[in-house]
């Protein structure tokens, strides 16, 4: 048990931190862009994660800030899961910032503002999943689009250029209906007697849903889910994420397939408990479940046909996004915890992935998935650890992809016939994509090494081991945090 | 202020407000669209102190102030600043919305049918509630469903920032007729975020005329499956 203030500190610090180092990087003299500091906020936010998990499984939430901050279960997860791949993509980012700066593609002053955007990055998302109020909430999911555009068009090449843009606007615009119907809710809310300082808070809306109005409550719901769907990756406004993924740098392509899509994710797993208790749960399990199938069938089709190695990981983060939607849908305990492990397992190795796939393009100069030969004989290390990741996405044994996969294939197929039929074209689609997924890393791995050796040394690796260690980890025991994923998918309305 | 003044001053602000959103599909030149735009603006802080007036809530008549100054004033400076003809002189059609995908009469019925839409879609929103305000508001959906058409169908950079715009606008205008605005600290984010992402785009659009030489949104095709 902390002290009350001790644990609204708790909760205000994974916001405040990143936010510090953020201001430290502005206006530190003009020479030095030190690369540790940007390792203290993934800390801190792993620190506070945990230290707030041992309190509310125990203790119940725990808010601050006249209850715009509130930490329950889920929070603590995301804490946790957000630190985690924020350390793997801060830790492996001085590699890469590096590289590029022996390529003449960075500057000076690119790296600073590059430092300043990534925390700020960090800040956003950590209060986007430590608040309480739904409007805040949302300020803060449009607040990541903000600050990572310009990290996303950063090389100022017409390709570059051109992803930033459909990501602004596309995001913008997308996220802009999610704004639409939180007024909607709010605006039920309000009708069903709430007060104005009230209306938009989570847990007073959970408590009320019964009294909200069903016809506005259901379009405010669909369009929350289109909109932050937008953002977590889900059809139909998805098309934003294939360049933006590929064209970012590669910690924070990391950070952005990791845990922005989980962050937006849990938005809509927010508002499902809401439109449930409103609705009932079919309403909010039949789009889900469709936008999911939609998403997985794009995918699997997409990565079939794939001859780029950053765009084969964003089609496989759909992929995954697309399967935490199914679970969703299903929303069975079993499936609720399934998707928050999930979550966590993807963000480990979709990091690990996206920072190998990094520097394989600097060391081979291209992202083209038939230019890059014999990789495991070039660069033992870091083939190793990119191979291991693509094993971790295809969900074998024993990285916890599998166990969570596993777990939302036995939901699905308890869960009655439509969503049975759901699961099983689901599993086929998944099957189809990690094939596709195996055979394309496969060529790149294997082969003879070109003639000339590289000589390349290969530092900063440990940063993906790491996280393939603790994916493996979390696959055969959740151990201590078993106790905090049931009640994070308690939490999220599983009884 | 008596209820039926309130009342046909309400209606004649949103349909100003409805008026400027077609404005923006009817002319070309972007100067214009942006004038349009303004007097959106315009509209959208008279709706937000009518009902600030009618509750005689005061907080509501600063937001519609401050509304005003950043939807009237604001965007639209920042706006007429991203198409002003670059200095180096290339291209009197940077000016124009040259060809939009769609033509104009077809965008006018197109916006005709939106409207009708968002009448139909908001008819669950005013039985829950019916006053002046909330009679109003189909005309905010039928703004934001306007804001997205241009949005997929202009093809200058500047255009399509504007039916971002048009977007938001839609969305506040809902907002204050359904439940006289969101609390005042989600506004002020909502309103901070809007403003960053114009000045996020508006570089962009300086970075697409370097890299690109134009500002036409249909030369943006080298990333693609």
């Amino acid at each position: 048990m902390l002290h009350p203030s001790e644990g609204s500190a708790l909760v205000i610090t994974p916001v405040a931190a990143p936010l510090v180092v953020a201001a430290a990087y502005a206006l530190m003299p003009r020479r030095c862009a030190a690369a540790w500091p940007a390792l203290v906020p993934p800390g801190t936010i792993l620190l506070c994660g945990s230290l707030l998990a041992a309190d509310v499984v125990g203790a119940g939430p725990v808010s601050a800030c006249a209850g715009l901050l509130r930490a329950d279960a889920l929070t603590a997860w995301m804490l946790l899961v957000i630190g985690a791949v924020a350390l793997i993509a801060c830790g492996s980012a001085p590699t890469y910032l590096a590289g590029e700066r022996a390529a003449g593609r960075a500057s000076e002053r690119t790296l600073r503002h590059y430092h300043v955007l990534v925390q700020a990055f960090l800040a956003a998302m950590c209060l986007a999943v430590v608040t309480a109020n739904l409007g805040v909430l949302w300020v803060a999911v449009e607040a990541t689009t903000i600050v990572t555009a310009f990290l996303v068009g950063h090389r100022r090449t017409r390709t570059s250029v051109e992803a930033a843009w459909k990501y602004v606007v596309i995001c913008s615009a997308g996220i802009a209906l999610a704004f639409l119907g939180t007024v909607l809710i709010y605006y039920a809310a309000r009708q069903a007697g709430i007060a104005e300082a009230q209306a938009l808070s989570w847990p007073t809306l959970v408590a009320r849903a019964g009294g909200l109005d069903p016809a506005v409550t259901r379009l405010g719901i669909t369009l929350v889910v289109l909109g932050f769907g937008a953002k977590a990756g889900l059809i139909p406004l998805h098309a934003w994420l294939p360049d933006a993924h590929s064209q970012a740098p590669a910690p924070v392509s990391a950070l952005m397939s990791g845990v922005l899509l989980s962050v937006a994710f849990a938005a809509i797993l927010r508002y499902r408990v809401i439109a449930d208790a409103a609705l009932g749960a079919g309403f909010t399990r039949v789009l889900l479940a469709g936008m999911a199938l939609l998403t997985l069938a794009l995918a699997a089709g997409l990565l079939l046909a794939q001859r780029d190695h950053k765009r084969m990981l964003a089609y496989s983060s759909m992929e995954h996004m697309s399967l935490i939607a199914l679970a969703a849908a299903i929303g069975s305990p079993l499936a609720l915890s399934a998707a928050l492990l999930h979550i966590a397992g993807h963000g480990l190795a979709k990091s690990a992935a996206f920072c190998g796939a990094g520097r394989i393009l600097q060391l081979t100069g291209t992202a083209r998935i038939g230019r890059v030969r014999g990789l495991l004989a070039r660069a033992p290390a870091l083939g190793g650890a990119f191979g291991f990741a693509v094993v971790a996405l295809t969900a074998f044994p024993p990285f916890s992809l599998f166990a969570s996969e596993l777990g939302i294939a036995r939901a699905g197929f308890a869960a009655g016939t439509g969503l049975a039929w759901a699961t099983s074209g689901a599993l086929l689609l998944v099957v189809a994509a990690c094939a596709a997924l195996a055979a394309r890393t496969a060529r790149m791995l294997l082969g003879p090494a070109p003639s000339r050796p590289s000589g390349l040394a290969e530092p900063g690796i440990w940063p993906l081991v790491l996280g393939l260690v603790a994916c493996a980890a979390l696959g055969i025991t959740t151990g201590p945090l078993t106790g905090l994923l049931h009640a994070a998918a308690k939490t999220l309305g599983g009884h | 202020m008596s209820d039926g003044l309130y009342t046909q001053l309400l209606d004649l602000a949103c349909g100003v407000f409805l008026l400027a959103a077609v404005l923006v599909l009817w002319r070309h030149e972007l100067a214009a669209i942006v004038r349009a735009f303004a007097l959106q603006g315009v509209a959208l802080a008279a709706i937000a102190l009518l009902l600030g007036a009618h509750e005689e809530r005061g907080d509501l008549t600063a937001v519609g102030v401050a509304l005003g100054l950043l939807r009237a004033g604001v965007l639209p400076y920042l706006m007429r600043r991203a198409t002003a003809v670059p200095a180096d002189g290339h291209g009197g059609e940077e000016v124009r919305e040259t060809q939009p995908l769609v033509t104009v009469a077809a965008s006018l019925l197109t916006a005709a049918l939106l409207t009708l839409l968002a009448y139909a879609v908001g008819r669950p929103l005013t039985r829950l509630a019916p006053t002046p305000a909330t009679h109003a508001l189909p005309v905010g959906l039928a703004v934001v469903l306007i804001g997205f058409f241009v949005l997929v169908t202009r093809r200058r950079a500047p255009a399509q920032v504007v039916g971002f715009l048009l977007l938001d606008n839609g969305i506040t205008a809902t907002a204050f007729l359904a439940t006289s605005g969101v609390p005042l600290i989600v506004e002020l984010g909502v309103s901070f975020d809007v403003l960053l992402a114009v000045l996020v785009l508006q570089i962009l659009t300086t970075r697409m005329r370097e890299a690109f030489g134009t500002t036409d949104i249909d030369d943006l095709r080298e990333l693609h499956d």
